[in-house]
């Protein structure tokens, strides 16, 4: 039953990739990202240290707030791809939803990572101490597991659909337990700012245009890097088909 | 019917294996202790700081000795080969997942009864059998529901004592604070302490469900 099941599964693939002609096309999508990327990087780079007046209490170090909250909405939005692109596989046992699930963790786990690096700076000086165990921080921190735990399981497996699915139902379980973990933690104690944008008259319109900008910046630079991850994660499935098809 | 039947029968098989060996019963039950002993060291327990203290030193000790339990279940099916026979019976995923899982209670819910009255001797405060008694079976019931799918997850990888607690440790968070609160709040009762026990009890029926419907796909070849 394995057997043929690997068959249509390298059917399907047939079908999917390999055509050839495909890869010699130029990658405009890539360029254009690229490309809207740098604009928006540089434009937010010049806002944030430039255009930006500075906070009246925080002062300089608040800068990085336009850093650390995109970024951490990137590690957060990630999950979301994942834990979609994971309900995707499990659905239609399509090995691309499974190349986006993957690309999806590793952009995260980076991106994360980030949120959590930028955070603790910006706890030192606002809070004085590089880390509290309030409910945003410590979610983030589980979030952060439950990535290096989801990596962990996909390398350990290897590229095959076992690896896939139980990668995918990590996810699922993952992208559920967050909000309890959330709630959990909250109940316990918190600490973080609150959310502030939502209100009128909360903060200045430049803070706002600068932080709208930043975060769609990092939503370009997300989509660019998912773009080439995807890619690879294609490259590497065909190499491996072919490396199965000379054995 | 006949689904508890199939149940019952995958439960009987393992429980029947398990009394044979009585490894991982005393095992387990040994490291409970063990646990319990080291944080009276590390933590110096003496009377007036039992209270905060000793709910953590237990579920802690309850966490660890449950999934060391956990790996057991389905890593001994892959080990002698058996999991795919069982795979190849005609009966539901859903069957198999609800006879480990509730094969797993069972093995930490007899080192849980077995630890809890020492623990309450070693760290000398009062134990409340009635009110504990719900709080530690639904947070087992919790650590299973999620274990029991990730141990069938991490049995297929070459590293699975490492795996299984780094996936379902950062899973089982509500549990462990739920847990740990609801048991503080029996040995030194607080004013306005939000519904740990409701939290664990949403918790089991969302992982329980979940866990259920996705564990086919787990096991699958």
């Amino acid at each position: 039953m394995a057997l043929a099941n690997r068959d249509t599964q390298t059917e399907r693939q047939n079908s999917t990739i390999g055509t050839p002609g495909q890869n010699t096309r130029p990658p405009i999508a890539s360029l254009a990202l690229l490309t809207l990327t740098f604009i928006g990087m540089m434009t937010s780079i010049f806002m944030i240290f430039l255009y930006v007046p500075t906070d009246a209490i925080e002062g300089i170090p608040q800068r990085i707030f336009y850093f650390h909250v995109p970024i951490a909405w990137i590690g957060m939005l990630a999950f979301g791809v994942l834990a979609v692109a994971s309900i995707g596989y499990l659905w239609k046992k399509d090995e691309r939803w499974d190349w986006l699930a993957r690309a999806s963790a590793e952009v995260g786990t980076i991106f994360i990572t980030l949120a959590l690096i930028t955070g603790s700076i910006w706890g030192r000086t606002t809070w004085g101490t590089w880390w509290t165990w309030d409910a945003r921080l410590t979610t983030t921190l589980i979030l952060w597991f439950i990535y290096i735990g989801y990596m962990m399981l996909r390398s350990y497996m290897g590229r095959t659909p076992a690896s896939a699915r139980s990668g995918a139902v990590l996810a699922i379980i993952g992208v559920i337990d967050i909000p309890i973990i959330y709630e959990s933690v909250n109940w316990w104690r918190t600490l973080h700012p609150q959310a502030e944008v939502g209100t009128p008259g909360a903060l200045p319109p430049e803070v706002v245009l600068t932080l709208m900008i930043s975060l769609v910046t990092f939503t370009l630079l997300y989509s660019f890097l998912m773009l080439q991850i995807y890619q690879l994660q294609k490259m590497q499935a065909l190499a491996q088909q072919l490396h199965a098809n000379i054995e | 019917m006949i689904f508890l039947e199939q149940v019952i029968t995958i439960l009987w098989k393992d429980v029947r294996y398990e009394l044979r060996s009585k490894q991982m019963w005393t095992g387990m039950g040994l490291f409970a202790l063990l646990v319990l002993v080291i944080f009276n060291f590390t933590f110096d327990l003496r009377v007036d700081n039992a209270a905060a203290i000793a709910p953590g030193a237990l579920w802690v000790a309850f966490v660890f000795a449950s999934l060391l339990g956990l790996g057991r279940t389905i890593a001994a099916e892959r080990e002698i080969g058996s999991m795919d026979r069982l795979l190849l019976c005609p009966v539901d995923r859903k069957a198999i997942y609800l006879a480990k899982l509730l094969g797993n209670m069972l093995f930490i819910g007899v080192v849980e009864i077995v630890a809890l009255p020492i623990f309450a001797a070693l760290f000398n405060v009062p134990l409340f059998v009635g009110a504990l008694l719900p709080i530690v079976l639904l947070s087992t019931l919790g650590i299973a529901a999620v274990g029991t799918l990730f141990s069938a997850m991490a049995a297929a990888t070459r590293a699975r004592e490492l795996l299984l607690p780094i996936l379902v440790f950062p899973l089982i968070v509500p549990i462990v604070i739920g847990a740990v609160r609801a048991t503080g709040t029996l040995l030194a009762p607080a004013v306005n302490e939000p519904p740990w026990l409701g939290l664990i009890a949403a918790f089991d029926v969302i992982f329980l469900t979940v866990s259920m419907l996705t564990f086919e796909y787990v096991v699958e070849e």
